[in-house]
């Protein structure tokens, strides 16, 4: 255990030093000069050298790395470019906006997903298992923006049951909160479940066909307990660990979803830096989330390895 | 004397003549869902291509007296904010998305699947550096990193499929190099060798044709995953730009008249999903296809 979870972080060394180098290029495929943009339209010469000077533009490219990679071991993300505020500031006040809407997701994709993949496998090839299948690939095919509006037209504009846009934090107003939250965390949380269905249903139909199951069933145990203390318990580990590693598809979700629902979490915060041209920002965002996303995915091959027993070394 | 156990048959005649791309072939027809997807796959394709020959309107064309129109029989799909006929601008949009979803994958496969097969085939410290840019890069949530890419490229189509292409490229690295990994190994790859066959033509020759299948089945899923991302982008006003009609920037407008104009979401957003459930479609059926253990 001890041996695996030592070459897994020394993987993670190398991965996040290109991370760092893919997120510090995005910067260089700038068309033009970032200092004359910078400097505004009256482009003066003097600005232009002042801005070259500060943010060390006038030096070689591995040194503005190097410098910039020193920022951001220190904790620096670098500052907007537009309101000067830190980027770390920005991200710390965004982020847990969109934990909130990725937690109730994933919430609302396993009870879906895995009650789906469920139901599909030990009802397999029947009408039951064909609308489970056919639910997965409408929720693998359906856009999630689409979704989204399809959904404000529903319930907001129609029905006026839900508001069709805003954010109210947990702590100011819980009710408010879900009802602010709810459509968003649904239209995150469908495209996953479809994904956490099929390998729900994969794993339960491994899992059924194994000779402890059999065993169960030839003890005379009731076909109930066999499928939920004996099945599930083995067949949903693997899915459970795999929902973890959904954090990427939730969080390129939350671009989408956070635009429409105007929800000012991370993902509105790198949609409005894209069309502000504050690529201080975007570089924070976009490393914040491989961090995150690599963190994740460490935490579920180590939650991997406790669960299975097989896997200790 | 010729002993008749030797010149009898082993297995049936009809079995040696099947080719494995001819019984794929005839798995992927027996499934309904692929065939499906395929026909509506095919049809997407002729809209888009003959899009100018199917309609009277013009998909840029404004027109001040038909703003916002209900669907007719004048207008089937209604009309947009600036008089537009949603029906046309859903056909003539047909060809961004279709163009982003073939190009994008192209661009991943240029460039995934060579570096894929260096990883795999040479090992050591070129599959060690590959694999490691590999990981960072699907580390990187693939929309952010694609919007990120779109913004600082520019906004454009051109761009956007860049970006996706680029995004997307890390599947194919990975796939590839699994791929050849177990490929490489086996007994006839051993004998290329043996026979002094240089590497390049055992990575080319040999082992790039046994890998074809599953990169097949990537790709067309891939494909419906760059639809949806270059719609995404499209949407955020990243893709193609206005007034030139692409599926993602006629949700974006549409958004803004829900309450009096519901249809105009209605239309381009079902459009994307069909495009999308027909390549998921035929790239599950290829799957099953494929696969050595289905029947």
């Amino acid at each position: 255990m001890l041996t695996f979870l030592g070459k897994r972080l020394l993987q993670l060394i190398p991965t996040l030093f290109f991370v760092s180098v893919i997120i510090f290029s995005l910067q260089q495929l700038l068309p033009g000069d970032p200092a004359t943009i910078m400097a505004g339209e009256e482009r003066d010469p003097e600005v232009i050298a002042q801005i070259r000077a500060q943010y060390r533009l006038d030096q070689p490219i591995p040194v503005q790395y190097a410098y910039w990679l020193k920022g951001v071991l220190s904790g620096d993300l670098g500052e907007s470019m537009r309101i000067h505020v830190p980027v770390r500031d920005l991200v710390l006040e965004k982020l847990p906006v969109t934990m909130q809407l990725a937690g109730m997701a994933i919430v609302i994709a396993l009870l879906i997903g895995v009650t789906a993949g469920v139901i599909s496998a030990v009802t397999k090839n029947t009408v039951w298992d064909y609308a489970a299948n056919v639910f997965a690939l409408w929720g693998i095919s359906t856009p999630n923006f689409w979704l989204g509006i399809m959904l404000i037209f529903l319930f907001a504009v129609k029905l006026g049951w839900l508001p069709a846009s805003g954010y109210v934090p947990l702590t100011e107003d819980w009710r408010a909160s879900l009802a602010s939250t709810i459509m968003p965390a649904f239209v995150l949380g469908n495209s996953i479940a479809a994904v956490l269905m099929r390998h729900t249903r994969s794993a339960m139909l491994n899992v059924l066909e194994s000779d402890y199951v059999r065993t169960a069933r030839a003890k005379g145990l009731l076909e109930r307990t066999v499928i939920l203390k004996h099945a599930m318990r083995n067949a949903l580990t693997p899915v459970i660990t795999l929902g973890a590693l959904e954090l990427g598809t939730l969080l390129s979700g939350a671009v989408l979803t956070e635009q429409i629902f105007t929800i000012p979490g991370f993902g509105k915060l790198i949609v409005d830096a894209v069309f502000n041209r504050d690529y201080a920002v975007v570089q924070g965002v976009v490393l914040v989330t491989a961090t995150l996303y690599i963190t994740l995915n460490l935490l579920a091959d180590i939650a991997y390895i406790l669960v299975n027993p097989r896997l200790r070394g | 004397m010729v002993d008749t156990a030797l010149t009898a048959p082993l297995v049936d005649s009809d079995e040696i003549v099947e080719t494995p791309a001819r019984r794929a072939l005839r798995r992927l027809i027996r499934r309904k869902g692929a065939m499906l997807g395929l026909a509506l796959i095919a049809l997407f394709v002729a809209v888009a291509i003959f899009a100018p020959l199917l309609t009277p309107y013009d998909p840029v064309a404004q027109s001040w007296t038909s703003v916002r129109k209900a669907p007719s029989m004048l207008h089937w799909f209604g009309t947009d904010d600036l008089g537009r006929d949603i029906l046309v601008r859903v056909m003539f949009g047909a060809r961004a998305s279709l163009m982003a979803g073939v190009i994008s994958v192209g661009i991943a496969l240029t460039i995934g699947v060579p570096l894929g097969l260096a990883a795999g085939y040479l090992g050591g410290f070129t599959d060690a550096l590959i694999s490691r840019i590999t990981d960072a890069m699907l580390a990187c949530p693939f929309l952010i990193l694609a919007i990120a890419l779109a913004a600082f490229l520019g906004p454009s189509l051109g761009n956007a499929m860049i970006a996706i292409g680029i995004t997307t490229t890390p599947i194919f690295v990975r796939l590839t190099r699994g791929q050849v990994m177990t490929v490489k190994v086996e007994e006839y790859v051993e004998a290329a060798r043996a026979v002094g066959n240089p590497r390049w033509r055992i990575a080319l020759v040999h082992i790039l044709p046994n890998i074809l299948p599953a990169l097949l089945v990537q790709a067309t899923l891939s494909v419906a995953a760059a639809i949806i991302a270059e719609a995404a982008l499209s949407f955020l006003g990243l893709g193609q730009q206005p007034p030139a009609p692409s599926w993602g920037s006629m949700l974006n407008s549409a958004q803004r008249f829900l309450v009096n104009a519901p249809w105009m979401a209605v239309w381009p957003g079902l459009a994307i999903f069909l495009t999308v459930l027909s390549f998921n479609l035929v790239g599950d059926g290829l799957r099953d296809a494929l696969d050595p253990r289905e029947n």
